[in-house]
């Protein structure tokens, strides 16, 4: 069975954000860089997936510059089987559409039987990407999903809806899902795998190679929105922001009476 | 300006948030007709044209089939823009649709600036204008970003429609969420705990404190998702919706599927290390601090 699974880094959420000089993404200095967290998830599966049926070949892919190549290690330190790095150092300037180009462009000849996304990026979220990439290669695609299973050939899902529900789906391979957070627990990665990871092939070539599409849309302008006030702030101390807190509760609510 | 609005129907129900793209497109002053696959029995109040397959042959969940109901709405009505809910349903089935037209597509639309859509990036913390380099446009729209000013009336001139297109997965039904478990849309007051409680033994400092402010405790999605809350606990658009009159959320950022839980509370108290968290938009009082210590501070005022 071959199975790919495409991650994105993207910057740690918490960080202290900047528009960059150009005003078209976010300044990409001084930021903490992660795997993309539904991603993990994505991982994680098809590292399940690969022990469940034993003869597997996992790639992992990720589109980016040099730096993404930290990422990918730790996809490999997973368990991925090879990784294959598409340089580009500013993916942020293509669309969902072009970046999904790039992936089924890539993927085409290569016959995966499973293919795992994430269900969207934490930074652009545009929750496009997987689908596409299904679409662009005519295979069906199960997004949004919460459990996975595999069995004969058939993949059997469970899609998160609003509230908590779920919807049933499953269809035959070859397929992509994009994983939703909360599918499985991702591993850390052990230390003897850590430095297995550093031993697997990492194949680096340009995205310029494999696009060959223009995109539908850009990026005007990206800026911190209005804040709309109202909310109070308080900083200081601990136990003066309690006392501060509490005179709050007592003039504003009735949950202390 | 014409546009394509696509409602969702789900276990034998229109949704409501279907009456959000009307609103929409009323605040574009756009023409707009509308897509369904549904029913005759749950018809959408909404004076305009219906486009309506049958979810009884074609399953609520289909996306080639509902793909090619769309694409031949799509070749009739000619839109400029086709409108979906950013949803489990319309997420789903727009990139799908785009792709199929050549369109641009901007995801989790917040407001439409000057004709420009402007979504949200890195967990709402940035905005961004997306300008499209074609004539078509498919947009999701943000849950609850755009809402009718009034009850939603009239009654669509209903046009059936059919497809004999192939499906590419089989739907089994729904699993509905896990009963039991503490209803949370009672409690008058909810401390909750996020991300930012770092670790499972932090959680009785939260409890603690929902205790002495005589409240339930609650959890956003990476708690639950660490399973370190039950499910039951979660405050979200995949957990449970909330109004009590004091919602104190400790550590939690403000995803927009949180957000999407409990915005409805009366009082909001965020607390929080970081001063840009989006939770703080919401947030009548923000407390810049370190949960792991302020949080007790606050409990033993309390409880002396």
């Amino acid at each position: 069975m071959k199975i790919l699974v495409c991650i994105k880094q993207v910057p740690d959420m918490e960080s202290k954000f900047k528009i960059a000089g150009d005003a078209t993404w976010y300044d990409s200095g001084d930021l903490a860089w992660r795997m993309n967290e539904y991603d993990e998830y994505a991982v994680e599966q098809a590292v399940q997936l690969k022990s469940q049926v034993g003869d597997a070949d996992l790639t992992v892919l990720c589109i980016g510059p040099q730096r993404v190549q930290e990422t990918m290690k730790k996809a490999l330190a997973m368990g991925c089987d090879r990784g294959v790095h598409i340089a580009d150092d500013e993916p942020f300037k293509k669309d969902p559409f072009e970046i999904a180009s790039i992936i089924a462009e890539f993927a085409t000849d290569k016959k995966f039987d499973m293919i795992f996304t994430g269900m969207q990026s934490q930074d652009r979220g545009s929750a496009q990407v997987g689908i596409l990439v299904a679409e662009l290669l005519n295979i069906p695609s199960i997004s949004t999903v919460v459990d996975f299973a595999f069995a004969d050939g058939k993949v059997s899902a469970k899609r998160e809806l609003e509230g908590g529900i779920k919807a049933l789906v499953s269809c035959a391979t070859p397929a992509l899902v994009t994983c939703q957070l909360g599918m499985n627990t991702p591993r850390y990665p052990t230390l003897p795998n850590i430095m297995k990871a550093k031993r697997k092939e990492l194949l680096s070539f340009p995205a310029a190679d494999l696009l060959k599409v223009e995109g539908k849309q850009e990026t005007a302008k990206v800026y911190f929105p209005e804040k709309k006030g109202g909310g109070l702030v308080l900083e200081g101390a601990a136990g003066d922001l309690a006392d501060q807190l509490i005179q709050i509760l007592k003039e504003k609510t009735a949950v202390l009476a | 300006m014409k546009a394509l609005l696509v409602a969702e129907y789900r276990d034998g129900q229109l949704l409501a948030s279907s009456y959000e793209l009307v609103a929409f497109a009323q605040e574009l002053g756009a023409d707009s007709a509308m897509f369904l696959v549904g029913s005759d029995s749950a018809l959408p109040q909404y004076d305009g044209t219906l486009h309506l397959a049958d979810s009884g042959k074609y399953s609520e969940f289909n996306p080639a089939v509902h793909k090619q109901l769309l694409l031949d709405v799509i070749a009739k009505e000619q839109p400029e823009m086709v409108v979906f809910s950013h949803s489990s349903y319309g997420w789903d089935l727009a990139p799908r649709i785009s792709l199929a037209l050549g369109a641009a597509h901007a995801s989790e639309v917040v407001e439409i600036v000057d004709g420009v859509p402007v979504v949200p990036v890195c967990n709402a913390k940035l905005r961004r204008q997306i300008s499209a380099k074609t004539d078509q446009i498919v947009v999701t729209l943000q849950s609850g970003a755009f809402g009718l000013s009034s009850d939603p009336v009239g009654t669509p001139t209903v046009e059936k429609i059919d497809t004999d297109t192939a499906a590419q997965v089989e739907f089994g039904g729904y699993e509905e969420a896990e009963a039991g478990g503490v209803d949370l849309s009672k409690a008058e007051v909810i401390v909750s705990a996020g991300r930012g409680i770092g670790k499972p033994e932090n959680l009785t400092i939260i409890e603690d404190l929902a205790r002495a402010l005589k409240g339930e405790y609650g959890a956003s999605r990476p708690v639950v998702d660490s399973e370190w809350v039950d499910h039951s606990r979660q405050v979200g658009s995949t957990g449970q919706t909330v109004s009590p009159k004091l919602y104190v959320a400790c550590g939690i950022s403000g995803a927009i599927q949180h957000l999407a839980g409990m915005k409805k509370s009366e009082y909001v108290i965020a607390i929080n290390t970081d001063k840009d968290a989006p939770i703080g938009e919401v947030a009548d009082v923000l407390v810049v601090a370190d949960l792991k210590e302020f949080v007790p501070a606050l409990t033993a005022k309390l409880t002396a």
